[in-house]
C-alpha cells in the first residue's frame, strides 16, 4: 500500500489576480514607460551633454523664470481656494437643501473647463464687457478694467476653476467628520469657536494639507487659460507654455521632456513641504503639551 | 442663580454675523459671476454686433450655421463622440475586473499597485501628457483618433477603479460565496449576481468618466491631429485664432460646448453625487445608524 | 454652572419636528418632571418615545418648541449646551479620536481653564473611579468596547457636574459586559452620589439602576414611579405590555364591584383588579407569566383549564404556551414538570391580575 502524499501548500494562482492585469499593464505601458522615457530622454540632448538641457534651461532667459512665475500664480491661487473654501465648507457641513444646491451649482464650472471659462472671462471681464461696464455705472471704477489677458485674469480662471474643486472635497472631508464629536465638545463646555479649533480643525488637518497638494498641483499646471487670458510671452508665460513650446514648436522633445521633469520635481518639493509641515503641526496636540 | 431667565442669543454675536454675512456674499459674488460668464457667452452667441454696451445692436442665429461650417462642427463632434465612448467603454472594460480584484483580495504589492492608479489621478495631465505625446509620437499613434483614445484612456480607467472600488466592497462577499454553493460558476456568477449589482456603480463611472473626458483638454492637445480634435480643443483653437475669424462664431461654438457638456452633467447628476466628480477620496457608503 | 442643586424642573417641555411630508408631530408632548438631588432617573420606552430627545433638550442640544426647564431658580432652555454644565455620555461615546484618553477626559476641565496639576489630579481620580488607571496615553482606537464605555464615563464626571446625562449607554456592549458595566454605572452613582437621567428600553436596567422610572410613549408620559411599583402596579396597557405582561386577554365585562372586575371570555371567567376607569362593555386583562401559577384548587377564583401546547425548558424556570379549548392563548412561567399535550389547570391571583381599559 502506497500513502501518496498529496501535492500540499501551495496556495493555487488565483485567478482574480488576472483580472487586474490588463489595467497595471496599460498604466505601466502608457504612464510609467512614458514617464522613465522622458526622463532618459532629458539626459539625452540634442546637442551636448548629458545634463545640456537641464544647463539650458536654467540659462535661458525665456526660461527658467517660468519656474518662479507659475509659482507666483499657482501659489496664491491655492491659497485663495483653500483659504475660502474652508470656512464656506465648514458653515455648509450639515445636510440641507442649501449645501446640495451649492454642491450641485459649484459642479458646473468644473464640468465646463478651462477653456469655456477662459473664452468667458474674454467677453465678461474684457474692456467693453458686463463687468466694466458695471462697474463704471455704480462709479467705483472709471475707465476700462484691464482684468484680461494679464496675470489678473490667470489668477481669476484659477480661482473660478479651482476654488469649487477644493470646495468639494473639503466639504467630504468635512461631512465624514461625526458631527456628534462637536455636540460631545459642547456639553464639555466649548464653545462654537472651541469646537472648531479643538475637534474640527485637528480631524481636517491631513484632509486639508491633502487638498492642498491636490489644488496646488492643479494650479501650477496652468496651460490653456495661461494663454488665453494672459499674455504668454511675458508675465503669464507658465512653466508648461516652455515645455509645449519645446515639444511643438521646436520639436525637442528632450528639452520638453526635461521641462516636465523639472515641473513635475517643483510640484514634488512643494507636496513634500506641505506634507511634511502637516506632519509637524498635526503630531502637537495629540503627544505632549499641556492643554 | 436668582432673577429672571437670559434670553440666549441665538444669531450670536454681531461677529458671527458679519461673518455669516461675508460667507454668503462671497458665495453668491461667485455664483453669479460664473452664471454672468455664461451668459456672456450665450449672448455674444446670438449677437450681430456687440460693442461695449449693455446688450447687442440686434440678434441673430448666424454665427451657428457659419461656425458649423467653418468649425466642421459636425465631424469635430463625431469625433468627440467616438473618442469619449470608447474611452468610457475601455475603461470600464480593464476597470471594473480590477476594481473587483482590488475590492476583493489581499496580495503582496497590493499598495503599491494602488499607488500605480492613483498617480495619474493626482499628477496633472500635462506633466505626464508630454512625455506621453513623445511616446505615442515615437509609435506614430499620435495625431490618429486611436492615440487620442489611449492618451484620455490613462485617467479614467483609474477613475473607473476608484468610484467602483467602494461599490464592490459595498456587495456582500458572502452572495457571491452563495451562488457558487448553488452551483455557478465564476463567469456566470459575475454575469447573474455581480454585474446587476453592481449596475447603478457602472453607470455612475460611466457618466462621471464622460463628463470629465468631454471637458478633458490637455491630453487630447497634445496627441490630437487635425482630424482627431474633441470639441473642446477645437474650441481652444477656435479662440486662440479668434483674431481671424469673427469672435461670435467662436462664442456659437463655445455655446455648443457648454450645451453638450451641460447636458451630460445634468444626466450625470441625476444618478450621482456632485462630489464624485472631483472625489479622489473614497466615497464611503454611508454607515447604517 | 458648578452648584450644587437641589431640583432640576421640566416644565410642560414640548420638541416639534417636521415629520414625513411636511406634517409636524410632537417628539416630546408636555413633559413635566422634577428631579432631586442625587437621584437617578431611568427614561424609558420603545424607539421613537422621545426619551433621546428629552435628554437632549435638557442637555441643550435640542432647542425646546414649548415649556421651559429650570434648574433651581434659573431658568435653563435658554442656554446653549456648553454654558448648562451637564456632563452626557454619548451611545456611541463619541470620543475625540484624535485625543489620548487623559486629553479626552480632561477636555471639558481644559475647557474651563482648569490646566496642570490640578487637571491632572483631577484626571487621574476620575480614571480611578471608572477602574481604567495605566490607559491615559492610548487612543480611543486602541481601546475595547468596554473600555472606551469607561472614558466616556470619566469624561463626563471629571468636571464635577450637577447633572450626568446617559444616552443609552449600554446598548453597544454585549451580554456580558453589559451586566458588569451596570454594576460599575450603579457603584459610581453611589460614590458620586450626583443626579442622574439614564435613558434605554431596556426594562432590566432601568428596574435595577433607577430611584424613579418615567415610562414614555409617543412623546408622552405613561408613569413616573419608583421600580417595583412600574413593575407590579403598571399606570395603562402600554406600560403593562412594555413591563412584559406578556398576557393581554380582551374579555367582556360582567360585573363591576368598586376596583373588583369580573370579566368573561367564551371558556374563562376572571376577576381582576381595574388600573384605570373603563370605558365600555369590553376590557382588557393583563397579567405577567411568572404570576401565573400551575395547579390551585377547584375553589379558588381565576382557574383556567388549558392543554398545553409548547414547553420551553429554562432550567429553574420554564415558558409554557397554555391554550384554552377556545382558543385562548395563555403564557405562563415557573417551575413546571408538564409536557405538551397535557391538560393543566392554572391559577392567576386576583391582585395579579390588571383590568384596564381597551385602546
Amino acid at each position: 500500500m502506497t500513502t501518496a502524499t498529496p501535492a500540499v501548500a501551495r496556495a493555487p494562482f488565483d485567478r482574480a489576480l488576472l483580472l487586474v492585469m490588463p489595467a497595471a499593464a496599460f498604466m505601466l505601458l502608457l504612464f510609467i514607460y512614458p514617464f522613465i522615457y522622458g526622463l532618459l530622454l532629458s539626459f539625452n540632448p540634442k546637442n551636448g551633454g548629458a545634463l545640456a538641457n537641464y544647463t539650458h534651461f536654467f540659462t535661458t532667459d525665456n526660461l527658467w523664470p517660468t519656474i518662479w512665475t507659475t509659482l507666483k500664480l499657482a501659489l496664491p491661487a491655492t491659497l485663495i481656494n483653500v483659504g475660502l473654501a474652508l470656512p464656506i465648507a465648514y458653515k455648509m457641513r450639515n445636510k440641507s437643501r442649501y449645501q446640495r444646491w451649492v454642491t450641485t451649482i459649484l459642479v458646473v464650472p468644473i464640468t465646463l473647463g478651462t477653456v469655456l471659462i477662459a473664452e468667458g472671462m474674454l467677453i465678461y471681464f474684457g474692456p467693453k464687457g458686463w463687468l466694466s461696464q458695471f462697474l463704471q455705472l455704480i462709479h467705483l471704477y472709471t475707465g476700462p478694467i484691464r482684468l484680461t489677458h494679464n496675470f489678473w485674469g490667470v489668477l481669476i480662471s484659477l480661482v473660478i476653476s479651482g476654488f469649487p474643486f477644493a470646495f468639494l472635497l473639503i466639504l467630504s472631508y468635512i461631512t465624514g467628520i461625526d458631527p456628534v464629536l462637536a455636540r460631545a465638545a459642547s456639553t464639555l463646555g466649548a464653545d462654537p469657536k472651541a469646537q472648531f479649533r479643538h475637534i474640527y480643525l485637528p480631524l481636517l488637518a491631513p484632509g486639508l494639507a491633502m487638498c492642498f497638494c491636490l489644488a496646488f498641483v492643479q494650479a501650477y499646471s496652468v496651460f490653456p487659460s495661461a494663454v488665453l487670458l494672459g499674455s504668454p510671452a511675458g508675465p503669464t508665460r507658465v512653466i508648461s507654455i516652455a515645455a509645449y513650446e519645446a515639444a511643438f514648436e521646436q520639436y525637442d522633445y528632450s528639452l520638453a521632456s526635461a521641462i516636465a521633469m523639472i515641473m513635475g520635481f517643483v510640484q514634488l518639493i512643494i507636496v513634500a513641504a506641505v506634507l511634511g509641515l502637516r506632519n509637524l503641526w498635526y503630531r502637537g496636540p495629540v503627544s505632549g503639551g499641556k492643554g | 442663580m436668582g432673577g429672571t431667565a437670559k434670553p440666549m442669543n441665538t444669531a450670536g454675536s454681531w461677529f458671527d454675523r458679519a461673518w455669516r454675512g461675508l460667507l454668503l456674499g462671497t458665495m453668491t459674488l461667485f455664483v453669479v459671476n460664473i452664471g454672468l460668464i455664461i451668459a456672456a457667452v450665450a449672448t455674444s452667441s446670438f449677437a450681430r454686433r456687440w460693442l461695449g454696451t449693455w446688450l447687442p445692436d440686434g440678434w441673430t442665429t448666424t454665427w451657428y450655421t457659419e461656425a458649423w461650417r467653418e468649425f466642421q462642427l459636425g465631424s469635430i463632434l463625431w469625433v468627440t463622440v467616438e473618442v469619449v465612448f470608447a474611452v468610457v467603454l475601455l475603461a470600464l472594460l480593464i476597470g471594473v475586473p480590477a476594481a473587483y480584484t482590488l475590492a476583493r483580495r489581499d496580495f503582496p504589492g497590493k499598495r503599491l499597485l494602488l499607488l500605480l492608479f492613483l498617480l495619474p489621478l493626482m499628477v496633472p495631465p500635462i506633466t505626464y501628457g508630454i512625455p506621453m505625446a513623445t511616446v505615442l509620437y515615437k509609435v506614430q499613434l499620435a495625431g490618429t483618433i486611436y492615440g487620442v483614445i489611449l492618451a484620455n484612456l490613462v485617467p479614467a480607467a483609474p477613475f473607473v477603479i476608484l468610484v467602483m472600488t467602494p461599490f464592490i466592497e459595498q456587495i456582500d462577499p458572502n452572495l457571491e460565496s452563495a451562488a457558487r454553493v448553488f452551483g455557478a460558476s465564476t463567469a456566470r456568477m459575475f454575469w447573474h449576481v455581480l454585474v446587476p449589482l453592481l449596475a447603478p456603480g457602472i453607470l455612475a463611472a460611466s457618466l462621471l468618466v464622460l463628463v470629465r473626458t468631454i471637458a478633458l483638454f490637455e491630453l487630447t492637445f497634445l496627441t490630437a491631429g487635425s482630424d482627431s480634435q474633441t470639441l473642446v480643443v477645437a474650441l481652444y483653437y477656435a479662440v486662440f485664432a479668434a483674431g481671424v475669424r469673427a469672435p461670435q462664431s467662436v462664442d456659437a461654438m463655445a455655446m455648443v460646448y457648454m450645451l453638450v457638456t451641460l447636458t451630460w452633467l445634468l444626466i450625470a447628476l441625476r444618478f450621482v453625487n456632485p462630489t464624485q466628480l472631483v472625489s479622489r477620496v473614497k466615497e464611503h457608503p454611508q454607515p447604517a445608524t | 454652572m458648578k452648584h450644587d442643586f437641589s431640583e432640576l424642573r421640566l416644565d410642560h417641555v414640548t420638541r416639534r419636528f417636521a415629520g414625513a411630508g411636511g406634517k409636524a408631530f410632537n417628539a416630546l408632548d408636555e413633559l413635566t418632571l422634577t428631579i432631586r438631588r442625587g437621584e437617578f432617573i431611568a427614561l424609558l420606552g420603545p424607539s421613537g418615545c422621545g426619551k433621546s430627545t428629552a435628554l437632549n433638550c435638557i442637555a441643550g442640544l435640542l432647542s425646546l418648541s414649548g415649556g421651559s426647564i429650570w434648574l433651581d431658580q434659573t431658568r435653563i432652555d435658554t442656554l446653549p449646551p456648553e454654558k448648562r454644565g451637564f456632563g452626557m455620555v454619548f451611545q456611541n461615546y463619541a470620543l475625540f479620536p484624535h485625543m489620548s484618553v487623559a486629553k479626552n477626559v480632561g477636555f471639558g476641565l481644559r475647557m474651563r481653564g482648569i490646566t496642570g496639576a490640578d487637571a491632572d489630579a483631577k484626571v487621574a481620580h476620575a480614571m480611578k473611579l471608572v477602574q481604567l488607571i495605566g490607559q491615559e496615553h492610548k487612543l480611543p482606537g486602541q481601546l475595547s468596547g468596554g473600555q472606551q464605555q469607561r472614558v466616556a464615563i470619566a469624561r463626563a464626571i471629571v468636571i464635577e457636574p450637577p447633572l450626568i446625562l446617559m444616552d443609552e449607554p449600554l446598548s453597544n456592549l454585549d451580554a456580558k459586559l453589559r451586566i458588569e458595566t451596570r454594576a460599575e454605572i450603579r457603584r459610581i452613582h453611589r460614590e458620586l452620589d450626583r443626579a442622574t437621567i439614564y435613558v434605554t428600553h431596556d426594562q432590566d436596567e432601568a428596574l435595577s439602576l433607577a430611584d424613579r422610572i418615567v415610562v414614555m410613549k409617543d412623546g408622552v408620559v405613561q408613569q413616573i414611579a419608583a421600580p417595583k411599583e412600574v413593575y407590579e402596579q403598571p399606570s395603562n396597557l402600554h406600560v403593562a405590555r412594555f413591563m412584559g405582561y406578556r398576557n393581554v386577554l380582551e374579555l367582556d365585562v360582567a360585573r363591576e364591584d368598586g376596583d373588583r372586575i369580573a370579566l368573561t371570555g367564551p371558556d374563562i371567567a376572571l376577576t381582576g383588579m381595574r388600573k384605570q376607569p373603563l370605558n365600555g362593555r369590553r376590557a382588557a386583562v393583563a397579567i405577567r407569566p411568572d404570576d401565573i401559577v400551575v395547579g390551585g384548587n377547584t375553589g379558588d377564583d381565576n382557574i383556567v383549564v388549558a392543554k398545553v401546547e409548547n414547553v420551553e425548558y429554562g432550567g429553574r424556570d420554564s415558558l409554557l404556551d397554555v391554550v384554552t379549548p377556545s382558543g385562548t392563548l395563555l403564557h405562563v412561567r415557573g417551575p413546571v414538570t408538564t409536557a405538551r399535550g397535557d391538560s393543566v389547570r392554572v391559577h392567576v391571583p386576583v391582585r395579579r391580575a390588571l383590568v384596564y381599559p381597551l385602546d
